[in-house]
């Protein structure tokens, strides 16, 4: 028992299974699963769908806070992505009913994503080359990048009128939502570069203990401008995905605190924020977390003005929990009582 | 000169550099009152951000103070609307402020919470009862309110400040004398510099902690009040993403966001180089609000390289 | 100092539990009026604990503490300071970021009278904080800012921060440990001006010299329990070193182990030609030969850490070519040392050597997988195999090689990443101060090591404040002073001609 409580996963997995069970003692049919027009339905599938973005941009979140970093301009860069891709294929019905895009599919994505990139390399410059504080580093481009990606709409919202596109946000495969696919698959090949390749111990080297990383000969340097790089790049597809979703752009507003529900979601799960211990598996359930939240706000009627408050007393709550301080706080007012 | 008055001087400088272009490139540009309208117009920003100097001078930062502000004005716009008395309402949601941020600050120091994570949760519950309170926007008729909102004093030269401006000016002023010539300002200076040493030293490091994120919720109930003043309604959706403001001002005011190193005027400064941003591309006329942000981002970008080469030419000089 | 002083402070019987341990088992301790009292033990013998109980971080489990013949019971130490008990930790250091003025007077500023506005006068802060340093003999701004002095100045307004309350009890733990000898002399005078106005110094230190230097008795510690109280002039070092380690000391021959030497026409394995770095060392000529350990002697700040971290790259050279086996080698960075099988055990093991979350099996594994890259990654099973070898091979005593590496005391923190760089196989190690900071049994299992590895044909480049153990390790010493080469010595030099190289005259 006593292991199984240790366990890194125990809190995140038990938050979201009590949350799931409330959602079910209120709702019987909350966890039910249909299959219907050609794909699973249901409020499962659809939380999993809707928590994509958030899982994608966790992720890459993860590994920043692993190696003691911060990376607070994810919502921009989830704008700037967003916006290029709409740009590139704008696109409008022909009169026979056929949409055009502006340029290919392939070049739009590929823009989008290496404009994505290209930021996280400058967050990575920013905070390897210039020593700034990842914080601050990543601020600039938070407070200046919606303004680059509204610059570049002229404040507009641009519609995108091209269907393919619209397969990212809004389409099934194998009865399952592509954007689950896209999150998964990034989970997928990210386990498989940590288990496979010495990066898990590198990353966790360089967060437990930086200068010594150095000192045994790791390229720490490198390595955490790939991970700035990665990361970016992991809120460019999430910005393809949710601009594809509303099958528009909104410099304004796309990715609005969404760094902040990242931050959360990879604390949630049992990352240390301190660095050098992680785990991708409890970044997926804390952006779970998150979203059945919203979900189940909206689920039992509950209006969702409610939701923030609900929202920062659990955090509040694991917060807590995850202190030793606090632990031992209680510990020792249980060992009071029962004295 | 005194090198570590050094940032603070290149805040000074770009300031007037800014209004000197200003007055070259446009007309009416080098009147009182635009330099006033300023203050005026950044008044709660300004109360924001001294509250938020001290935090971060202590090595913190509060990511609450935006929503702090939506909330005082949410609770005193509904608590005139139940026909309150104007000075009760204003010493309740100062109260209200200062408990919020003293509990945040506990939270921190009794538990060894990441004070990015703690003041987080604190913005999301301060919005949420902003929601609970309503999801509309109440207006103020409150008379009192209203003269307030209204009454101009003049300073001369046909210029003239609102009291939302001088309730900033005195908090600059109060910060400042916080900051210099009080234990408690000191031993915020301390933690910043090395918070186990200033343990060690045996200064009072708990209660210095929690009374910084107290002073800094106080600021931020002060600063929604003088947006209530400014604004005469409550909106849950005022001074969304003040807080990313606030840190801007600091740090272009010169303040080290590690921690130890920075001044109040700084501040002020930061403030108004804000202010002077937003008049100048207002004076321009055909260009877009999004360069505010995008100058904002390029001056950060700027001070904090120069703060590192200044931090990188202080430790070869020792 | 008579020994008839009056009694200032009296522990008995001191008694603290922590989970697990027993740290302090019934230690007495007696300082008198105007002594200088070393507090001496190996590493876990309690000292730490002891002087957290006087100055009431901890509250002893049992046992009393008098001063001047009252029973106190510090809860604080704040209290303990009121009380006049003070204490310059190992981890007190100044604020950098405020001025020395400030740091001396934080926390008992002088107030403006109500009248004038209250609030902190600063004239008087810099004044009396002024006072107080000339008082000490110390001459410095006080307006300046702390942490752009150097270390010993640092530690002299630490010193004077804690006895500004007018302490009767001044404790110093470790003081000497970042000073080179010319500083040490002058926190020495310090500490001899202190004693000589009445004040108790109870001083704790690693360096057996230092405490004949200045200290007048001793008391002695050893697994929590008291050994003994001496007089210094009564017991000598090695009467000292077997009290604290509790057998008599078996001084180990060098040149019985060290057989195979290197020998001085073996080519140089690693050279490097006019190595410098601008306000750290002048440029200098160095080279290691296989099998052979040279010995690098010099003060604190004379360059030899600094030379150390330029031959792996930690810090970038201004001049300087390097060659391996004689062909000139590209060396920029960390990591191209370690493709050019060099290793480095850095002089802060907490601060560069280890991770101390990760285990000691990932420790060890750290600079070999470094070296072989991110792709081709080393199972876990061969990790388990080498470390569970060379935790074998070097006695490193830990629980398993899953521990978390910070859970292991010093000097097994110090063997394992010794292991780190065994592991890679290096044909040069650097080993900047492997012995700082761990006991004495430790520190002879240490050098036994690093002969074993010369022994071997690396060449090993040894790096050690204690001359003592640098002529007992070396084939070849090298003496720096003043950032640049004073000179080298022989095979077989005695102690006497370092330190005079040292000092800057010939050798003798």
């Amino acid at each position: 028992m006593k292991r199984l409580t240790r366990h890194a996963l125990f809190w995140p997995a038990s938050t979201l299974v009590l949350l799931l069970v409330v959602c079910a003692a209120f709702n019987p049919s909350f966890l039910s699963i249909a299959w219907r027009d050609g794909h699973f339905y249901g409020n499962l599938v659809d939380i999993l769908n809707r928590a994509a973005p958030l899982m994608v941009v966790s992720l890459g979140m993860t590994l920043v806070i692993a190696v003691r970093g911060l990376d607070i301009s994810v919502g921009a860069v989830v704008a700037i992505a967003a916006t290029v891709a709409a740009l590139l294929i704008g696109g409008s019905f022909s009169a026979s009913g056929n949409a055009t895009a502006e340029h290919p599919l392939w070049l739009a994505l590929g823009t989008a994503l290496t404009v994505a990139a290209a930021c996280g390399l400058w967050n990575g410059l920013l905070v390897v080359k210039a020593g700034m504080q990842p914080i601050v580093a990543t601020l600039i481009l938070m407070v200046a990048g919606r303004g680059i990606a509204q610059l570049l709409t002229g404040g507009q919202i641009i519609t995108v009128y091209y269907p393919p596109f619209f397969t990212l946000g809004n389409g099934y495969w194998l009865g399952v939502p592509v954007a689950l696919w896209i999150a998964l698959a990034l989970w997928g090949v990210l386990h498989l570069a940590l288990a496979r390749t010495a990066l898990g111990l590198f990353i966790r080297a360089i967060g437990g203990n930086p200068e010594a990383a150095r000192v045994a000969g790791i390229r720490a340097a490198s390595i955490t401008l790939c991970v700035y790089t990665f990361c970016s790049l992991a809120a460019g597809v999430a910005g393809l995905i949710i601009s594809s979703n509303v099958k528009s752009a909104d410099a304004n507003n796309a990715g609005q605190l969404l760094e902040l529900d990242a931050i959360l979601a990879v604390t949630l799960g049992g990352t240390a924020l301190t660095g050098g211990k992680f785990t991708l598996a409890g970044t997926v359930i804390g952006a779970l977390i998150i979203q059945t939240l919203t979900s189940m706000i909206y689920s039992l009627g509950v209006p969702p003005e409610v939701n923030l408050v609900v929202k920062a007393a659990l955090v509040f709550a694991v917060m807590l929990l995850q202190s030793p301080d606090f632990r031992g706080l209680v510990l020792r007012v249980a060992r009071g009582k029962a004295a | 000169m005194n090198r570590r008055l050094l940032p603070l001087s290149i805040t000074i400088l770009l300031f007037i550099g800014m209004a000197a272009f200003g007055a070259i490139r446009y007309d009416g540009f080098l009147s009182p009152q635009v330099f006033l309208n300023l203050l005026i117009d950044n008044a709660f920003l300004c109360v924001v951000a001294v509250g938020m100097t001290f935090v971060i001078l202590s090595g913190g930062i509060d990511l609450s103070v935006g929503a702090v502000i939506a909330l005082t004005t949410m609770i005193s716009a509904a608590l005139l609307d139940a026909g309150w008395n104007p000075c009760v309402t204003i010493a309740l949601v100062l109260v209200l402020g200062a408990a919020f941020g003293a509990l945040q600050g506990l939270l921190i120091q009794q538990f060894q919470l990441a004070p990015f994570i703690v003041t987080l949760a604190g913005m999301f519950l301060a919005r949420g009862c902003c929601y609970l309170i309503s999801t509309e926007s109440i207006p103020i008729n409150d008379a009192t309110y209203a003269a307030i909102a209204q009454a101009r004093i003049p300073v001369g030269f046909d210029s003239s400040l609102t009291i939302g401006a001088l309730i900033a000016l005195a908090v600059v002023l109060a910060g400042m004398r916080i900051a210099h010539a009080t234990e408690f300002g000191r031993t915020v200076y301390a933690i910043g510099g090395g918070e186990s040493s200033a343990r060690l030293m045996g200064l009072s490091v708990a209660s210095t902690k929690i009374g910084v994120y107290l002073l800094s919720g106080f600021c931020a109930a002060l600063g929604g009040v003088v947006m209530t003043f400014y604004m005469l309604s409550g909106y849950s959706l005022h001074a969304v993403g003040l807080e990313l403001d606030a840190i801007a001002a600091v740090v272009i005011g010169g303040t080290l966001l590690s921690g130890g190193v920075g001044y109040v005027a700084g501040t002020l400064f930061g403030v108004l180089i804000l202010g002077i941003i937003q008049t100048l591309i207002a004076f321009d006329g055909t260009l877009s609000s999004w360069w505010t942000k995008i100058v904002v981002g390029v001056l950060l970008l700027l001070f904090c390289l120069l703060q590192r080469l200044f931090e990188a030419r202080t430790r070869k000089a020792a | 100092m008579s020994a008839d002083a009056p009694i200032v402070l009296e522990a008995r019987s001191i008694t603290r539990a922590f989970p697990g341990v027993q740290a302090l088992a019934g230690v007495d301790l007696t300082l008198r009026a105007g002594e200088v009292h070393a507090l001496m033990g190996q590493n876990g013998a309690g000292k730490s604990t002891l002087i957290k109980v006087l100055t009431g971080v901890h509250a002893p489990d049992g046992g009393t503490i008098k001063l001047l013949g009252q029973e106190i019971a510090p809860h604080s130490p704040v209290h303990a300071q009121e009380l006049g008990i003070s204490a310059v930790h190992q981890e007190s250091h100044l604020l950098p970021n405020l001025s020395v003025a400030e740091n001396i007077c934080a926390g008992r500023y002088p107030r403006r009278p109500w009248t004038r506005g209250g609030g902190i006068d600063w004239r008087e802060t810099n004044r009396q904080a002024s006072e107080l340093l000339a008082g000490l003999g110390i001459d410095l701004d006080v307006t300046q800012l702390a942490g752009g002095l150097p270390a010993a100045l640092q530690q002299l307004a630490t010193v004077a921060r804690a006895v500004a309350t007018d302490a009767r009890v001044l404790i110093l733990d470790e003081p000497t440990s970042s000073l080179d000898t010319d500083e040490v002399q002058a926190l020495f005078a310090l500490i001899r001006r202190l004693r000589d106005q009445g004040v108790a110094i109870l001083f704790v230190t690693h360096f057996l010299d230092q405490v004949y230097d200045i200290c007048d008795r001793m008391t002695v510690l050893r697994n929590g329990k008291f050994v003994g109280e001496y007089a210094c002039a009564r017991l000598d070092a090695r009467g000292l070193v077997s009290a604290m380690v509790g057998r008599e000391l078996v001084h180990a021959g060098k040149s019985a182990d060290h057989a195979v030497s290197g020998d001085a026409a073996a080519p140089a394995v690693l050279a490097a030609r006019n190595i410098s770095r601008r306000g750290q060392l002048k440029p200098l000529d160095i080279e290691l030969r296989a099998g052979e350990v040279l010995g690098l002697a010099g003060l604190l700040g004379s360059g030899r850490t600094e030379l150390a971290r330029l031959l792996f790259a930690l810090d970038e050279r201004d001049s300087g070519e390097i060659s391996m086996d004689g062909k000139a080698a590209k060396l920029e960075k960390p990591a191209d040392a370690l493709g050019l099988g060099i290793g480095f055990c850095p002089e802060d093991r907490k601060h560069s050597g280890i991770v101390a979350e990760l285990s000691v099996r990932e420790n060890i594994a750290l600079a070999l997988q470094a070296r072989m890259g991110l792709r081709k990654f080393l199972p876990p099973s061969e990790q388990r195999a080498l470390a569970e070898k060379l935790v074998a091979a070097l006695g490193i005593k830990t629980a398993s090689i899953e521990t978390p590496i910070g859970q292991l005391s010093g000097g097994n923190q110090q063997k394992a990443v010794i292991a780190r760089w065994l592991a890679t196989q290096p044909r040069v190690l650097i080993l900047d101060e492997p012995t700082r900071g761990i006991d004495i049994a430790a520190k002879q299992e240490l050098m036994n090591e690093v002969l074993e590895l010369a022994n071997g044909g690396t060449a090993v480049l040894f790096i050690s404040a204690e001359i003592e153990e640098v002529v007992r390790v070396s084939d070849r010493i090298m003496v720096l002073r003043d950032r640049s080469k004073a000179g080298e010595l022989p095979r077989g030099a005695q102690e006497d001609a370092v330190f005079s190289m040292i000092a800057g005259g010939t050798p003798a």
